[in-house]
């Protein structure tokens, strides 16, 4: 590795991460100004314009506060947990293309955090591990309603990991009829999803070579169903059982000051990001028109990041429009959802779309 | 798939409230130091201690109204009028008068008991203090003085809104003399407090056609 070449990946993690920060101020004022709006009220107003600094004053106030250590804690593990929550949080992201790849002085820069070719796999990877900070803070906190949450939370993430984790398997097999062989990293995944669908049915071109060549569209089950457990696997309403700030204890109970921010950073961390991996799997990513030629070579630069960033908070705009609107999810309605509609229906699509892969590809098995 | 249906029609409300509340056609906020609520024409506030149009204190020391409070809040002392300069045009003047602010419930029986209208209320309603010595309001600060203004506690502070002090309520308009009704034209009551001459009572219409609409204008 040249030097050019390690300052390149330097520049592009701390810019994978100061977006990531940025995008994670906003979402929280974002959600209290929009809940505030579908609820008749004003929201944050006094901080900066537009109350935009709320966050900023919040994460003050949490910082400076006293951090309590009730006296029955497992302090290692107490410890450790606010930080197993932020930082798988933060790796999620690293995985994300936000750009399109350009050449700068014959270096190649992606604008994304690290291109793994087991991209997927890692993201699946990072959210289970998430899992492990709250069943420890649950249980480390050494008290019951924090333990009884926790166990609530895992018991929720798990069963909602396996439809995320087939809905996803759903994409990457379509994926792989769209170029040459399989991947399983989100920048070709989300390459692949560039132009239009043209010909791809010779009767319909007129209407097909219109409509963006997103996996959305041959995949639509599988982007609800993911769309679906992603809110359950970033807790937020109305799969928010797992917090419930108004009627049962969370597992964030025993925590204070800077160590319960850091579990709020990571939940809003994790919306921006589970967001941002939707809409790079179904909704094409940064692909979009870019007007090349037509307009400034910069300006059509910034574009990709442009649509990448509009469909990511296209889809946290309907977090939030779903979290104003839906009442919380009793925990045996969660179960029922989870494991009696959500997982039969991901194996049933994932078989549908085998097949119809495969016929495609290799015609009717009769036909031979 | 009824749950779906209901999902929508869930999402359209929200939705809808949004954007009405951005368009700004249904937000209900007011802004409240910023900006003031109109309040009722009858609006039990702050008390003052009136004067007739020569100077003349109303008080006379009666302490009807301390005996009318059923929160025990009014403290009276009359004394008798110096013959040579009265204080009241009457036997007696109120020489002591504290109001119990802590206590007081607003019921306005104090003003309904006053024989010669001396204590009435206001629109003030921000009269919180630091310290409950404080919330005792002596003579000095429920009279007004003698061009009709009224004093507050405190003047200089942000919140002190010496307008509505200018606007007495107007309870005696729904108690027209001898209980009719129709009070139109009697020189009666005064809609802001100090010595003045005042024109008779309009009626509802043209109190109507003033404010614009049929709403209070108080």
């Amino acid at each position: 590795m040249t030097w050019p070449e390690f300052w390149i990946v330097v520049l592009r993690v701390i810019l994978t991460f100061g977006l990531l920060l940025v995008a994670t101020l906003i979402n929280v004022w974002a959600e209290r100004k929009i809940l505030a709006d579908m609820q008749n009220r004003i929201g944050p107003k006094r901080a900066g314009p537009w109350g935009i600094l709320q966050t900023v004053a919040d994460g003050l106030k949490l910082f400076f506060k006293e951090a309590i250590t009730p006296r029955k804690v497992e302090l290692g593990m107490y410890l450790l947990a606010p930080f197993l929550a932020v930082v798988p949080a933060f790796l999620i992201f690293m995985m994300v293309p936000w750009g399109k790849p350009f050449t700068i002085a014959g270096n190649e820069v992606t604008l994304q955090g690290a291109d793994l070719n087991i991209g997927l796999l890692f993201i699946l990877a990072m959210s289970s591990l998430a899992v492990y900070s709250v069943v420890l803070a649950g249980w480390a906190s050494g008290s019951k309603y924090p333990l009884l949450g926790g166990v609530r939370a895992t018991a929720q993430a798990i069963s909602y990991e396996a439809a995320m984790g087939l809905a996803m398997v759903a994409v990457v097999m379509f994926t792989a009829t769209q170029g040459d062989g399989g991947t399983l990293s989100l920048a070709e995944i989300v390459e692949r999803q560039a132009g239009t669908w043209g010909d791809i049915i010779p009767a319909l071109e007129p209407v097909l070579q219109f409509i963006p060549r997103w996996n959305v569209f041959p995949q639509i089950v599988a982007f609800i169903i993911f769309f679906i457990a992603i809110v359950a696997e970033t807790n937020r309403a109305s799969f928010s059982l797992v917090e419930s700030e108004q009627e049962i204890v969370g597992f964030h109970t025993e925590y204070s000051g800077m160590r319960f921010a850091m579990f709020f950073l990571a939940e809003y961390v994790n919306i921006f990001s589970m967001c941002a991996i939707a809409a790079s799997l179904f909704l094409g990513g940064w692909n979009g028109p870019t007007f090349e030629g037509s307009v400034p070579a910069i300006v059509s630069g910034i574009l990709p990041t442009v649509w990448f960033l509009a469909k990511t908070y296209f889809l946290i705009f309907l977090f939030f429009w779903i979290r104003a609107t839906l009442p919380r999810l009793r925990y045996d309605q969660l179960m029922q959802l989870g494991w009696k509609r959500l997982i039969p229906g991901a194996l049933a699509w994932l078989v549908l779309s085998a097949f119809v892969i495969s016929f495609r590809q290799f015609g009717a098995p009769w036909s031979q | 798939m009824g749950l779906i249906k209901e999902l929508i029609k869930g999402l359209r409300v929200t939705g809808g409230t949004m954007v009405r509340t951005i368009a700004g056609d249904e937000l209900v906020t007011t802004e409240y130091p910023h900006e003031m609520r109109v309040k009722p024409q009858r609006f039990h506030g702050r008390h003052v201690l009136n004067r007739y149009p020569d100077g003349m204190e109303k008080c006379i020391g009666c302490q009807l109204c301390a005996g009318a409070c059923p929160a025990q809040c009014i403290y009276v002392r009359g004394m008798d009028n110096d013959p040579e300069s009265p204080t009241s045009p009457g036997e007696r003047f109120g020489y002591v008068y504290e109001i119990n602010m802590l206590r007081c419930i607003f019921c306005g029986l104090c003003v309904e008991a006053c024989p010669t209208e001396a204590i009435t209320m206001t629109s003030l309603f921000e009269i919180s203090t630091t310290t409950r010595e404080d919330a005792i309001y002596t003579k000095e600060t429920l009279l007004m003085d003698r061009r009709g203004n009224v004093p507050h506690m405190f003047p200089d502070d942000e919140l002190a809104d010496l307008d509505e002090l200018d606007t007495a309520d107007g309870w005696l308009r729904a108690t027209a003399p001898g209980g009719v009704a129709a009070y139109e034209g009697v020189k009666m009551w005064q809609g802001t407090p100090g010595p003045a001459d005042w024109s008779p009572e309009p009626s509802q219409e043209e109190r109507d056609r003033r404010t614009g609409d049929g709403e209070e204008d108080g």
